[in-house]
């Protein structure tokens, strides 16, 4: 008897569980079957009746039952479970083409990128960065460089004066004198001094009163024009391309004999010609020679040991070639639709 | 310097090198060839005609009838010019040719009669009118007799020509004359060059006798000579030197005049002429003018002088400004038969002052002050003197009358030859240097390992053995030098602590939204004066000649630049902005005149926290929003905790809404919102700044990273509400409840600010976030308990906080 009242059990359980359409549902029918005052442990209690024989055959076949019962319980939980995360999953779903709550940064400067490019070329190249005073003395910005007071290259009406003897730097060369004259005379010293320079110019597209400068400065026994060459090739490629070529024309600065110009191959049209480099298939970047002697003098070091090479640039020049810029005034405006173009600069 | 490539091969054999390449190779050796112009360019069927006979047009009482014999044919041209007459021969520009600005020449007819072509004045064949000749200026032009009629007339007017625009820069002065760019040019192309002595024809009488000179002018005169020409006839000068004067750029006036500029172009040398008869005395004093004393010079102008000035006089008074330019009252004119010349060498520093202070920069004051061939005065005065014999039929007195030594010994430099190779990294032989040095025409003695160089002295710009490395490097071509890199000790190098945290700055101010500008230096006066961290109200440091207002003094802030660069923003509709700025200020420092330099950081925003987007449009940014960015930069320079903000009141900003930012009880700098009348004054809405001395609180570096180990022992958080006085402020407790909490106080936060209906009016509430905990164990309970009542009592104590029920 009871054995078919546990087949019967089970049967009704099993269509109850398969039927639940809900975790409630579900719980209430294990609650029924499977609880404490359940059929199934009445069952169990009233086995005490039973003969010797019968006992082992219907506790076995309560606890299959049970077993089972609970067994499908549990895999129609999984089951209702995952219907239910997929219906929520169905109902939290977004427009992911909406856009997200962006963190918004602010730009580097163009400067202070080109700057920084070059300061980094330099610094694995072994220079140190150093910088100077925008207000300069007289006699670091003309004299300690091979310009006394009535040197033709020099006019007063070039520069912002601030007394006979004080003046807003018109070049970052002074850093070199200041830097050699802190080594007194002991080499090697090498130095990359950016900054900003100032002459007495009107502001137009392609005068600045204010603008940036790079100077380099290596000093040390047996420096050699070649080598100006060498490093010079090197920040060519760097700045401006692997394929690009250098060539150094003659020139004349106060402070450097030899002096030259150096030319890169044109990397717009790769030296054919063409509107960027007038034609030439060069284009001039910067100003450069063998320290003058003079120089060295002055600063404390002894030119019959000593040489040295130095050179200059304009980061507005550069970023001017580089990105096509017609303004130079562009780069003190300040205008942030100017200023993002180069976030990645 | 215009440099004819006709008349540079009276010096140089330039056969096979065409204009372009010899301006490449000019280029290339170190003297810019700026650009070629061929005077004659797009010109065509322009001939030599013959006028054959010329007559007044029946209908015209302005036009000629003129037949022109062309050579092949004989036509009828209709002429306008005054000047047309029979016999002349004339540049014509047949039918079909070209002048100038492409205008092409048709046949015609003029009030009824035919034109077959065109007689030309200059003008129309392309010549600047400027440097025309006056004789020529209002009519045809017309040949002298030697022009073959029917031949091309191109050639003749030097419009076959091509003119190099050489850029002379202080070293290349020696190429501010014919002969200087002949020797430049045959180095470069390793050609002899050819130069004729001048062959002065001299009467018998000395000249010695007509005048005598004396210079009182210090070392300023290292020279003085002067010949004497009589009974010259004054013309113009010959078609070929007025066509080489025209293409150098230089107006032909009369043969006198001509010759001399002519000679000045051919051998640097200034020259100038006196009519003689107007000179007043035998005698030629040079010496300083008198402070005030004045002159009238040839362009008319009274000129004021001072005793800096070289003055060439009587003896009495001034008849010419030295080296810059002569005096009316001595002007060669027409009527000069008889005429003074002077060859000098005048002080270059001296000239250079003279010709700045009166404004009067000529050719001749640009050669003394860039310096000329010191052995070449009294060649240029023979050379002058043969060609006024030529062209003006001078009777030349014998000899040049003379002060100070007409040549000076060529300058010797002695080096060793190898320090060319050492210098450049070449490897040149003792020949390959030595050949190059004797292209130049340079005299080259080689004993040994040392070399004996004499330069010439137009090369004076060559003094060193280093001007010798750059002589040879550029003649040979540094194209033909090696690169190489650096062989002497590998140098390691780094940037400075400060270089470094000066990018890190960089970086997190970008991180945050800030995008760095670069303004200006030099600002107005007011600019320079206003929002300044420490010192308010000190004038700023000025430049003497500012060109504007705009530029006059040097910044003491970088904030007023940024409220400018905001408003740029403003005007042209962004208005939602963020700027940052590192760079120099200039801090006047008392009793010098050169400020202290400082590097600043600072920043400005305005507008809204973001852009406007899909959920809606975000808050403007306010007072919280600029303290935020200063406290986290600073928080992430690991200085943060360090750092006080104190009410302030400052010009400019609003005066409940400013900070002092506090290190070590110095002022470093300040954050806040501009005052309402400043942004009412600059259109700006809200809006906030912050400047900071970056460089004075950093230039240590960062300070070195301790690292502490991970706590084994959890800590206990409590928060605590109290309600105090307005006019407590939250950094005043938590001063109290920090100095109260330790050592187990390990953090406090802010996170609740009340005033309102359940606090007293004049009441607010604070709520903070207290952390416990001990590195070496867990906390009970009751130790938490003990602290935690010090604190509310301390708060209660000090600043009258009560805990909020």
């Amino acid at each position: 008897m009871l054995k078919e009242k546990l087949l019967e059990l089970r049967e009704q359980a099993l269509a109850n569980i398969s039927s639940a359409n809900g975790l409630k549902a579900l719980q209430e029918a294990q609650i029924r079957f499977l609880g404490k005052k359940g059929p199934i442990t009445e069952v169990m209690k009233s086995m005490g009746k039973l003969s010797a024989e019968e006992r082992p055959v219907v506790g076995q076949l309560a606890n299959e039952v049970r077993k089972l019962i609970a067994a499908r319980i549990e895999e129609k939980k999984a089951d209702l479970e995952a219907k239910l995360l997929e219906m929520k999953l169905e109902h939290e779903k977004i427009d992911v083409t909406l856009p997200g709550r962006k963190i918004a940064t602010g730009s580097p400067h163009l400067l202070a990128s080109i700057i920084q490019e070059v300061e980094d070329l330099f610094i694995g190249l072994g220079f140190s960065i150093e910088e100077g005073p925008e207000v300069e003395q007289d006699y670091y910005n003309f004299e300690a460089l091979n310009l006394p007071k009535d040197h033709p290259a020099r006019d007063m009406q070039d520069s912002f004066y601030i007394t006979d003897e004080l003046l807003m730097r018109t070049h970052t060369s002074p850093v070199q004198a200041h830097t050699l004259e802190k080594h007194k005379g002991v080499g090697p010293v090498k130095v990359i001094c950016p900054g900003k320079v100032y002459r007495r110019d009107n502001d137009d597209a392609t005068h600045s009163h204010q603008f940036m400068q790079i100077e380099g400065l290596y000093v040390d026994h047996h420096v050699r024009l070649s080598d100006l060459k060498g490093i010079l090739t090197v920040f060519a490629k760097h700045m401006f391309g692997a394929d690009r070529e250098i060539r150094l024309r003659p020139s004349f600065f106060p402070f450097t004999e030899p002096s030259v110009e150096m030319d890169i191959s044109c990397f717009r049209c790769g030296g054919h010609g063409c509107n960027v480099c007038k034609g030439t298939g060069w284009i001039e970047i910067l100003g450069a020679g063998m320290v003058h002697p003079n120089v060295l003098r002055m600063s404390g070091f002894d030119p019959s040991e000593y040489t040295g090479f130095a050179f200059g640039m304009g980061p507005e020049r550069i970023a001017m070639l580089k990105y096509g810029i017609e303004d130079i005034r562009h780069f003190y405006t300040n205008d942030i639709r100017f200023l993002r173009q180069f976030n990645r600069a | 310097m215009l440099v004819s490539y006709k008349w540079l091969q009276d010096y140089v054999d330039l056969s096979g090198i065409t204009p372009e390449e010899l301006a490449d190779k000019i280029t290339n050796s170190g003297i810019e060839v700026e650009h070629i112009v061929y005077p004659g360019e797009g010109l065509k069927g322009i001939v030599v005609g013959k006028v054959e006979s010329c007559e007044q047009h029946p209908e015209a009482e302005k036009l000629h009838l003129c037949q022109v014999d062309l050579g092949a044919e004989s036509v009828q041209i209709v002429c306008g010019a005054p000047n047309v007459a029979a016999g002349q021969k004339v540049p014509v520009a047949t039918v079909g040719a070209r002048i100038a600005n492409n205008v092409k020449i048709k046949r015609a007819k003029l009030r009824g009669e035919i034109s077959n072509g065109m007689i030309c004045s200059l003008d129309e064949l392309g010549f600047d009118h400027n440097y025309v000749p006056k004789e020529y200026a209002d009519g045809i032009y017309v040949f002298d007799d030697e022009v073959p009629v029917g031949a091309d007339a191109l050639p003749y007017l030097n419009l076959d020509d091509a003119i190099l625009d050489l850029d002379i820069l202080v070293n290349s002065a020696h190429c501010m004359n014919m002969i200087g760019v002949a020797y430049e040019v045959g180095a470069i192309l390793d050609r002899p060059i050819k130069l004729k002595k001048p062959e002065v024809i001299e009467s018998d009488q000395p000249a010695s006798e007509k005048i005598s000179i004396s210079v009182d002018a210090g070392d300023k005169v290292s020279y003085y000579g002067a010949r004497v020409l009589n009974s010259i006839k004054v013309a113009p000068s010959p078609r070929w030197m007025q066509l080489r004067l025209i293409n150098a750029g230089v107006r032909p006036i009369s043969n006198v005049v001509d010759v001399s500029n002519y000679v000045m172009l051919e051998y640097g040398q200034p020259l100038h002429t006196f009519d003689f008869d107007q000179f007043g005395s035998d005698h030629v004093l040079v010496r300083f003018a008198g402070d005030h004393e004045e002159i009238t010079t040839l362009d008319g102008q009274l000129r004021k002088l001072t005793d800096e000035d070289l003055l060439i006089t009587n003896g009495k008074k001034g008849v010419a400004v030295a080296g810059v330019m002569g005096g009316e009252n001595t002007e060669v004119s027409r009527a000069t038969e008889n005429v003074l010349l002077e060859a000098a060498i005048f002080d270059p520093i001296s000239i250079r002052k003279t010709a700045a202070r009166l404004q009067l920069r000529s050719d001749a004051s640009s050669r003394y002050e860039k310096g000329l061939d010191r052995n070449r005065v009294a060649l240029a005065a023979d050379r002058a003197a043969e060609l006024l014999v030529r062209y003006a039929h001078a009777t030349v007195l014998k000899g040049i009358v003379e002060v100070g030594e007409r040549t000076v010994d060529e300058h010797q430099i002695t080096m060793p030859w190898q320090k060319i190779n050492q210098v450049l990294g070449a490897d040149f032989t003792c020949e390959q240097i030595v050949g190059i040095l004797r292209r130049l025409n340079f005299i080259v003695d080689v004993e040994d390992e040392t070399m004996h160089v004499s330069v010439p002295a137009r090369r004076f710009d060559v003094t060193i053995p280093e001007d010798l490395v750059e002589e040879v490097g550029r003649i040979y071509g540094y194209n033909h030098i090696p690169a190489t890199l650096p062989e002497g000790t590998s140098s390691h190098a780094s940037l400075t602590p400060y270089q470094k945290i000066r990018r890190r700055v960089e970086g997190l101010m970008n991180s945050m939204g800030l995008t760095q500008a670069y303004t200006y230096s030099l600002t107005s006066k007011e600019n320079a004066s206003f929002y300044v961290v420490n010192n308010q109200g000190v004038e700023p440091t000025q430049v003497v000649w500012p060109m504007s207002e705009e530029h006059a003094a040097l910044r003491q802030s970088i904030v007023p630049q940024l409220i400018n660069v905001a408003q740029y923003h403003l005007n042209r509709q962004m208005p939602d902005i963020k700027f940052y700025e590192i760079g120099k200020v200039f801090l006047p420092v008392k009793g010098e005149a050169r400020p202290a330099e400082e590097e600043h950081l600072a920043g400005i925003i305005t507008g809204k926290r973001t852009e406007r987007n899909w959920e809606g449009e975000s808050d403007a940014v306010d007072f919280f929003s600029v303290k935020g960015i200063v406290e986290s930069l600073l928080d992430s320079l690991a200085v943060g905790d360090q750092i006080v903000y104190a009410p302030s009141k400052r010009e400019g900003m609003h005066p409940g809404q400013t900070a002092d930012i506090l290190f070590k009880g110095e002022v470093i700098g300040y954050l806040g919102t501009l005052h309402p009348k400043v942004e009412k004054d600059y259109g700006l809405s809200e809006t906030f700044v912050f400047e900071l001395a970056i460089e004075s609180l950093l230039h240590h570096g960062e300070a070195d990273i301790k690292y502490h180990g991970l706590p084994r022992f959890p800590s206990t958080t409590r928060d605590i509400a109290l309600v105090v006085k307005r006019t407590v402020a939250a950094a005043d407790l938590d001063r109290v409840i920090r100095e109260n909490g330790t050592p187990l106080l390990k953090s406090v936060r802010l996170f609740d600010v009340y005033e309102g209906s359940h606090v007293a009016p004049d009441e607010k509430s604070m709520a903070f976030s207290l952390v416990y905990f001990d590195p070496e164990r867990t906390l009970t309970d009751e130790e938490v308990t003990i602290v935690h009542e010090k604190i509310v009592r301390a708060c209660a104590e000090q600043l009258g906080a009560e805990l909020r029920g």
